[in-house]
């Protein structure tokens, strides 16, 4: 298909590379080095979206990140991806995008029906009408968010792969137009590891499109030799078609790289989609030049008004001329270069010029060039909805309130207007700078920042070339020197021919015929998110005069452009109507993104089998292959129970609970925290962090402890065993490891620094296999034939270091299943082998592996507890009824103060006691109430709640555990326990020794 | 004690080391490590260490000593980690006891808590910045230089080796699967 608005030559791109797209499912053919939006306006196609409120008709408005309205699905199934701004989408071939937020489609959209309703949509509308009934919202709000809403997001998982890369440099750029490549030149000549960031494709910026002469060179020819110098220099790194998306605290940067988007999808690669940077630099250089600023006029939304600049770009940099009739509506003389340009590509051009006597030499370079000027004017009105037929224009008066004369048609299908140019300062706000309103440029420029940023060029409010590339200059140099780089210089001056930027005349509302608000043309400020200038007047009259509240209120300014063309416009509008300085009525704070970001390029490698760590036992290999389902604990992957063939988890767990209490079990402990205590205070140290005493024990002994903090409540439980002389070797609970060591740490380190003690955290250096179960000494006695198990030289809990299997093993014999237990731990090398041999010599006795739902059932048919589980960061050792475990003698421990404390200490508090259900069939949930009294419905008065809760094969029964309010009072009393299913269960409180109660097996 | 050396399993046990043109992976199992905490400005302990090693214990922070032995690194203030010839950590961790009699020290065998995972390669240092925070520029981070650091959720120690470049990544029994699928993950964009 022809490109009928394809200029003959120029341009950037390739012409000896076509390159064939679909736009809405027809086909169009455009250039290498197109972008989307390029493309659709060569061929001719201007309407390419509906506004996200009222579905209005939407067109191409810039020729960069800041577009509003072109925005497209881009790709379709797992590839797909929404809010791509046309305007940066680069072309390739095969390229598929669609319009969004249209039904059926972009031509005929039934959800234009809210523009003829517009009367009744205002600002707000939607918190004014769905306020009641407030049980309704969420109806409301499923039919509100399918009418609304930008693209769609894809429902199938990513194919492709992402990056994140690290790195940190002296001098960060970031942009490459004038500013930043002159800045990347002095700070990279002088050395510093300097890196130059642009979000397109190619480096240049604005100098791709202007064609003022640098030291007598075209001004892409200048951009082609400096981006060869900084490609040559080892310590430079370029950055194209990367957006630096944020600025965090101390320099923290992070940007997105698109590294294969310009290609299309990539399949079967390797290399990743988009690379995430997260760049430390030790100065930052912000060169991201300006934005222009659109005119606040009668239907400026109509799909053919753009802006002045974006129109020359599409003209000098892609060959392209979106229209062969062209008015531009400016207030400065920028927009004449675009006016000239325009009519040297073959348009008929008008100029609309607000200025009274517009006076400059390009004003006259217009003139001699057969352009018509209207001076005092302005575009009142547009004829056409979905493309432009012609255009209204009328002059001023002299305040800019009203017109000042007839209005007169002129025939265009296009209009590009200049309203200025805004610095783009979102960075340098983002980095806590603060923003100055310059009164001569009419808008915010940056004034100080805490972070070590410069600004340099036009997002600091330099609008010559010369004055670019001398910033520039100076802000590389100046940052390369701070960062230590002292032989760092500006570097000679370029020569550049420019004419002084002229006046500017501000009109922030244009008027039309009938007054704001009324009749149907529209002054749009948000194009994005459909915001009027009648919005802001309403906001106003409604009280929300503080730019907070016009923001939430309006919404201009959100949406996925972040209102890069609206937001100083809109101040503006509200400081006319509050009668107040732009600076009196402020600015919101411009938050991250830039522009969106990709979640999956943030997301890097560690996505799937790659999100989390994996953390298995030496021994588990073994677990896998015979059948073990696992379980979570902490991020360990733990056996919960090996079932046979055939066998649910209820069966498989009495199985082994009853194997175990039979003959032997064997289970992989290893996870439990291990930390090895040295020094001549280490047992003064015990003695502070938990409740018992500990000076009494000797060399081969163990004993088991609690752990309290500050407020008296249990946080941790586990044996220490006494090494040797000043050496302890302490277990803590497989969850808290880690927060063992660090609460031991933290009063070493802060509270008794004086303390000689060295804690070295050692979980992973053993694997642990516990033995259990009246067969366990026949099993040792297989594989240790030389150590002394005799209970009377290896008692409970006692330790003795020897050969177990031939390897080198520390032995426990301590217990949390209530009988004869063996903990063996060998280094993790020799894990496997361990276990292998156990389970052979084992199996003569009938060996059985259990896993972790088993352990729990056999400690609580013996009541031991599990801090976490039975316990709950407000339970204190008397309310496990564990007063044993609390020394009465000893001076002090962490924890002993707040025992006394008022509540802790006060009688009927919660308590640990045992429950057995009247049907001993009946399992209760864990979770579940007591109740004295069983309500027709919730809520009730409930005493207390089932922390533990299992059949117990060897008990022949249910058991369970439960915290009950002076529970321990109440032992032979009946409750009821409420359920979800109506059912409600008689329960009576017993103590909490289901099994053994003499406790004989474990000694045995 | 029978010669038990054919059961030991690494973490990485039966993994193949990955080879790729521009970098490649592979772990070093079984690597004799200890722990050795101590007041390095008590003269009784810098003594008794440098009686055994042969050397002053670095005291510069994140910096390596190499004895031709051992390969001794700062962790903090008063820790450092030694590693050596599996098998030479024991006899070296009794030694190390014997000569700091009396003094305020600990000796811990780690050998096993750890592994090390060593990359290497033109492209070792991009495959690191995709999960690693430190600035391993080679202005910055150089043979001889340790430092303790995370790759995206794995704790990792580093060591660089040489120039190559090569890094030394110790990392928790339990976290080597993780470091190593991660590290092949990021290598392979080059291979």
């Amino acid at each position: 298909m022809a490109q009928k608005n394809r200029l003959p030559d120029g341009g950037r791109i390739d012409r000896t590379k076509p390159v064939r797209f679909q736009f809405n499912g027809k086909r169009y053919d455009g250039f290498s080095g197109d972008t989307l939006a390029a493309a659709l306006l060569a061929n001719g196609v201007s309407l390419v979206g509906r506004s996200f409120k009222y579905h209005r008709p939407r067109g191409i408005m810039t020729a960069g990140s800041e577009e509003p309205n072109a925005l497209v699905q881009l790709g379709t199934g797992a590839r797909t991806e929404p809010n791509i701004r046309a305007t940066q989408a680069e072309l390739f071939d095969g390229l598929s995008a669609d319009s969004q937020n249209c039904w059926p489609s972009v031509g005929f959209d039934i959800g234009a029906i809210n523009s003829v309703m517009s009367k009744y949509l205002p600002a707000g509308f939607y918190y004014k009408t769905f306020m009641w009934p407030a049980s309704l919202w969420m109806t409301y709000e499923h039919v509100i968010r399918n009418a609304a809403g930008l693209g769609k997001g894809p429902t199938e998982s990513d194919p492709d792969r992402y990056a994140q890369h690290h790195t940190a440099c002296d001098v960060l750029i970031v942009g490459g137009g004038p500013s930043g490549l002159a800045a990347a030149l002095a700070a990279g000549r002088s050395g510093a590891r300097t890196i130059l960031v642009d979000e397109q494709s190619e480096f240049g910026g604005w100098l791709l499109t202007d064609d003022t002469e640098i030291d007598g060179m075209a001004p892409t020819d200048w951009v082609a030799n400096t981006v060869k110098e900084l490609a040559g220099l080892d310590n430079v790194t370029l950055l194209p078609r990367t957006t630096v998306s944020a600025y965090f605290d101390h320099n923290f940067l992070t940007a997105a790289q698109r590294v294969t988007d310009h290609l299309g999808p990539q399949e079967n690669t390797k290399t990743p989609r988009q690379r995430f940077w997260k760049i430390r630099a030790k100065q930052v250089v912000l060169a991201q030049g300006s934005l222009e600023r659109p005119i606040v006029f009668a239907d400026n939304d109509r799909p053919g008004v753009m802006l002045a600049g974006a129109l020359r770009t599409y003209i000098n940099r892609y060959g392209v001329l979106p229209g062969r009739e062209i008015v531009v509506f400016t207030n400065n003389d920028s927009a004449y270069r675009t006016a000239i340009d325009a009519k040297n590509a073959g348009a008929v051009v008008h100029l609309v010029d607000l200025r009274p006597d517009p006076d400059n030499p390009v004003v006259h370079q217009a003139r001699q060039a057969g352009i018509q000027i209207h001076e005092g004017s302005a575009v009142v009105g547009i004829k056409g909805a979905k493309s432009i037929h012609g255009v209204e224009i009328a002059p001023l008066s002299e305040d800019g309130k009203s017109l000042a004369g007839p209005t007169f048609v002129v025939s265009a299908s296009l209009v590009a207007m200049s309203s200025g140019w805004n610095p783009s300062v979102h960075l340098f706000s983002q980095s806590r700078g603060k923003l100055r309103f310059d009164d001569a440029l009419t808008t915010f420029v940056p004034d100080h920042t805490p972070q070590k940023t410069r600004s340099a060029g036009a997002c600091n409010g330099t609008f010559t070339l010369a004055g670019c590339l001398a910033e520039g200059m100076e802000a590389g140099a100046a940052a390369a020197k701070d960062a230590g780089f002292d032989s760092a210089i500006a570097g000679p001056s370029h020569v550049v021919k420019e004419d002084a930027p002229g006046s500017m005349r501000q009109v922030w509302t244009v008027p039309t015929v009938h007054p704001l608000g009324k009749g149907t043309r529209k002054h749009f400020l948000d194009h994005q998110n459909d915001v009027t200038a009648a919005d802001v007047h309403l906001a106003a009259r409604e009280g929300y005069l503080s730019v907070e509240h016009l923001k939430r209120y309006t919404t201009t300014g959100m949406g996925t452009d972040q209102g890069k063309t609206s937001n100083v416009n809109a101040l503006a509008i509200m400081s006319e109507i509050r009668s107040a300085s732009i600076p009196e009525v402020g600015t919101t704070t411009f938050r991250p993104p830039y522009t969106p970001t990709t979640y999956g390029a943030m997301a890097g490698q560690g996505v799937q089998e790659l999100f989390e760590q994996y953390r298995g036992t030496a021994m588990h290999d073994w677990h896998v292959n015979n059948g073990a389902v696992f379980e979570d604990v902490g991020d360990w992957k733990r056996a919960r129970y090996y079932p046979k063939p055939g066998e649910d988890m209820d069966e498989a767990v009495r199985r082994e609970c009853k194997q175990a209490r039979e003959t032997v079990g064997i289970m992989d402990a290893s996870t439990l925290g291990k930390i090895d205590i040295q020094g001549p205070d280490a047992a003064k140290l015990l003695n502070m962090v938990y409740t018992n005493a500990w000076s009494a024990l000797k060399p081969g002994r163990a004993r088991y402890g609690l752990m309290l903090n500050e407020h008296g409540m249990v946080f941790d439980d586990g044996v220490t065993t006494c090494i040797g002389e000043n050496h302890y070797h302490m277990t803590t609970t497989t969850g808290g490891a880690a927060r063992v060591l660090n609460w031991l740490e933290e009063w070493l380190q802060t509270e008794w620094p004086d303390m000689e003690v060295y804690c070295t955290s050692v979980t992973e250096e053993w694997a642990v296999a516990t033995l259990s179960g009246p067969k366990a000494r026949e099993v040792m006695e297989a594989v240790a034939p030389k150590m002394a198990l005799d209970p009377q030289t290896f008692p409970f809990m006692a330790m003795q270091e020897g050969e177990v299997a031939g390897l080198p093993a520390r032995v426990f014999r301590i217990s949390f299943t209530g009988d004869l237990s063996y903990e063996i731990n060998v280094p993790a090398r020799y894990g496997m082998a361990l276990w292998e041999a156990l389970m052979e010599a084992g199996r003569p006795h009938g060996i059985v592996p259990y896993g972790t739902e088993t352990m729990h059932v056999l400690r609580a048919e013996k009541g031991f507890i599990i801090v976490g589980q039975d316990s709950d960061g407000t339970v204190t050792p008397y309310d496990l009824d564990m007063d044993w475990i609390v020394s009465k003698k000893k001076d002090d421990f962490l924890g002993k103060r707040s025992l006394t404390r008022t509540d802790t200490a006060r009688p009927g508090r919660k308590q640990l006691v045992g429950l057995l259900t009247e049907d001993p069939n009946f399992v209760l949930p864990e979770g579940a109430h007591l109740v004295k009294e069983v309500k027709p419905k919730p809520p009730m008065d409930t005493i207390g709640h089932v922390t533990s809760s299992y059949f117990s094969p060897n008990a022949g029964r249910s058991i369970a555990l439960a915290l009950v309010k002076d529970g321990l009072n109440l032992k032979g009393s009946s409750f009821q326990v409420p359920l979800m299913s109506g059912h409600v269960e008689t329960v009576t409180i017993t103590d909490t020794i289901f099994f053994d109660k003499e406790g004989e097996r474990a000694r045995g | 004690m029978a010669n038990i050396t054919a059961l030991a399993r690494s973490p990485l046990h039966g993994r193949m080391p990955f080879q790729g043109s521009q970098t490649q992976i592979a772990e070093r199992p079984f690597i004799g490590k200890l722990t050795l905490r101590g007041n390095a400005e008590d003269t009784g302990f810098a003594a008794g260490v440098g009686s055994i090693l042969g050397v002053s214990l670095p005291t510069e922070p994140n910096t390596v000593t190499e004895t031709g032995v051992c390969q001794i690194s700062w962790v903090g203030p008063d820790e450092w980690l030694i590693y050596t010839a599996d098998g030479a950590q024991k006899p070296l961790q009794e030694r190390l006891k014997t000569a700091l009699e009396g003094i305020h020290s600990a000796v811990v065998d780690v050998s096993d808590y750890y592994t090390i995972i060593r990359i290497s390669g033109t492209r070792a240092r991009d495959v690191l910045a995709k999960g690693c925070p430190l600035d391993l520029h080679p202005r910055v981070f150089r043979p001889g230089r340790c430092a303790g650091s995370l790759f995206l959720k794995a704790a990792i120690r580093i060591i660089q080796i040489d120039d190559t470049p090569i890094y030394d990544l110790q990392v928790r029994w339990t976290f080597a699967e993780y470091l190593f699928q991660h590290l092949v993950r990021g290598a392979e964009e080059w291979n």
